[in-house]
């Protein structure tokens, strides 16, 4: 089993899972509360902001690579304020494949958590409030649970999409055996290579196999919540 | 008590409404469109307006948000949280006196279920156990019984009746039925176009001949406070009412308990001399003691009989004609099935 795979090619799966696991981990929070503001907020600059969260989707991600590079490489604004900060170094780090799957997985994680935020009856949260409960104990016992299947849907396309990340990841962290080359990279990088083909074939298979195993749990969990609601 | 006093500014609508309510059931009444939700939206803080002075036994509820408030609130549409069990939603708001309003209620077959497998019903009486286990200090109900067929409105009406005679606090009930809220009111607010058009106990606002214009004709009507004597082996009820022995269809009520009896406007017939040979069961020798001509063709009649108040509406050639004038003494023919049992509590 294990010689199925080089060990250059466990390491970019492994590595994958890595980067996809804490893009979507820290991601969460900031796409949840960006998918409440655009839900539920009225306030200036509410479109701007929704600009702001789909353009990795639509903008070329050599783009969205580019100018990852500008503000987090190592002499970026951004860069540095995370260096001196926080010890955390992004350029040419697996933490910088981390930050463009977070970039680019987060629309469709705001999408999928906004949707099933607007799709929840508000008059629940106004019945909690007469019955005395706070904001944050009707977000945490209402709305949370009631949005739950769209953050699950949300945390799964996220991953999904960290996992295969290939246009910002190359520009903004290049392409490092061990150290950036993910699944996607991993790849593209044996297509190239002659006789690097049944290889790419079998992690091919490898991250379908992924994907698939990530849409069933999240439908099957979605399934159990939504079943018990119904009985 | 609670005192309110709120104005809003709608587009083409203005709300500006003061009131007070004291221990007990009062009725917000008017058409839809003429502000009643948006009152107790704005008691609750759920409504934002330009003046909202909410105060409870003196005490300024205003600047309150909705969760500090102690107002408890029954929607419309129950609005039960769909992921929790009926218990976990009963328990939401508090578990003041929790077996009592399982009981009361009867909702201890239902605690484990979830609100899909629930009726309108049931769900709503949910709804009010949760308000009342929250322990409110004033309770609010949006039309509870709107969104409910016949059979399930008397399914939960005697609930509110339980609860009505079974707490001390201010309830403001808005309805646009009569039927409920002569059964269950003791005073009754009417709103029309954002305004109080009238204020009062229940039996003073439906015997006033200026409140006609503003119930409609269909809602208009006074009601009587009886006690049931017996009932007839042909199926009538006999309620010795103030202005004497009413008989009303169906078996109503226990001998000796107290009912409520409604008698519309336009059930109402008027008559110089004692009628002879008619079917109605129910005459009763009235005094005239206030004529009010509408707009349209009908003239409010009001009526003393015996100690009650009664309340007629006949067409303004009909007036003419019999020449009805205050202080005349007449007869009042009430129809015994115009009295429907569903308006008898």
């Amino acid at each position: 089993m294990t010689d199925w795979l080089g060990p250059a090619e466990w390491t970019a799966l492994w590595l994958s899972l890595k980067v996809a696991f804490w893009a979507t981990l820290f991601s969460l929070p900031f796409g949840f509360a960006a998918a409440y503001a655009l839900a539920r907020g009225s306030f200036f600059g509410r479109q701007a902001l929704n600009v702001l969260v789909h353009l990795p989707l639509v903008m070329p991600p050599v783009v969205t690579g580019y100018l990852l590079l500008l503000g987090f490489g190592r002499t970026g604004p951004l860069g540095e304020v995370f260096e001196q900060l926080f010890g955390i170094i992004f350029a040419f780090r697996w933490t910088g494949a981390a930050l463009a799957a977070a970039v680019m997985g987060f629309p469709l994680m705001v999408r999928a958590i906004r949707l099933s935020l607007e799709a929840i009856d508000q008059g629940l949260e106004e019945a909690a409030g007469t019955l005395g409960a706070s904001r944050l104990r009707v977000l945490r016992t209402v709305t949370l649970p009631l949005a739950w299947p769209g953050i699950l849907a949300g945390t799964v396309l996220g991953f999904a999409k960290g996992m295969g990340e290939f246009g910002a990841t190359v520009t903004f962290v290049s392409n490092i055996p061990g150290q950036t080359q993910t699944l996607a990279l991993s790849i593209d990088t044996l297509l190239e290579v002659p006789g690097g083909e049944p290889l790419a074939l079998r992690l091919a298979i490898v991250s379908i196999a992924i994907a698939a195993v990530a849409l069933i749990v999240s439908e099957l969990l979605a399934q159990r919540v939504t079943r018990r609601r119904a009985v | 008590m609670l005192r309110v006093s709120i104005a809003k500014e709608f587009a083409g609508f203005a709300l500006d409404v003061t009131l007070d309510a004291p221990a007990g059931v009062t009725a917000i009444f008017g058409p839809s469109g003429s502000g009643k939700t948006s009152v107790i939206r704005a008691i609750a803080g759920l409504l934002a307006c330009d003046r909202a002075e909410v105060t409870l036994d003196g005490r300024d509820l205003s600047k309150l948000s909705p969760h500090k408030r102690g107002v408890g609130y029954v929607f419309q549409d129950a609005r039960l949280f769909p992921h929790m069990s009926v218990q976990k939603n009963l328990r939401y708001g508090g578990i003041h006196d929790e077996d009592a309003v399982v009981a009361v209620l009867g909702l201890g077959a239902l605690l484990d279920r979830y609100p899909a497998a629930l009726s309108g019903g049931e769900k709503q009486r949910v709804a009010l156990g949760r308000a009342l286990m929250s322990a409110p200090k004033v309770l609010l109900l949006d039309e509870p019984l709107s969104a409910l067929d016949a059979p399930r409105k008397a399914e939960v009406l005697p609930y509110l009746e339980a609860l009505r005679d079974q707490t001390a606090i201010p309830i403001l009930y808005v309805s646009h039925d009569m039927g409920e809220v002569a059964r269950l009111a003791s005073r009754i607010v009417v709103l029309n176009e954002g305004r109080v058009v009238l204020e009062g106990t229940v039996e003073d606002v439906l015997a006033d001949p200026a409140a006609v214009p503003f119930l409609g004709v269909r809602d208009a009507g006074a009601v009587l406070t009886g006690r049931v004597v017996g009932h007839a082996t042909d199926g009538l009820t006999k309620i010795e009412t103030g202005a004497g022995a009413l008989w009303v269809p169906g078996a109503v009520g226990r001998a000796g308990s107290t009912v409520r009896v409604r008698v519309p406007v336009q059930d109402v017939i008027l008559s110089r001399s004692a009628p002879t040979d008619i079917s109605a069961l129910n005459v009763l020798p009235v005094t005239i003691t206030a004529l009010e001509r509408g707009a349209g063709p009908g003239v409010a009649v009001a009526l003393n009989a015996g100690n009650a108040r009664l309340l007629a509406r006949v067409t303004k050639r009909s007036c003419d004609v019999m020449g009805l004038a205050a202080g005349d003494q007449i007869f009042a023919i009430l129809k015994a099935t115009a009295i429907a049992p569903a308006d008898v509590g």
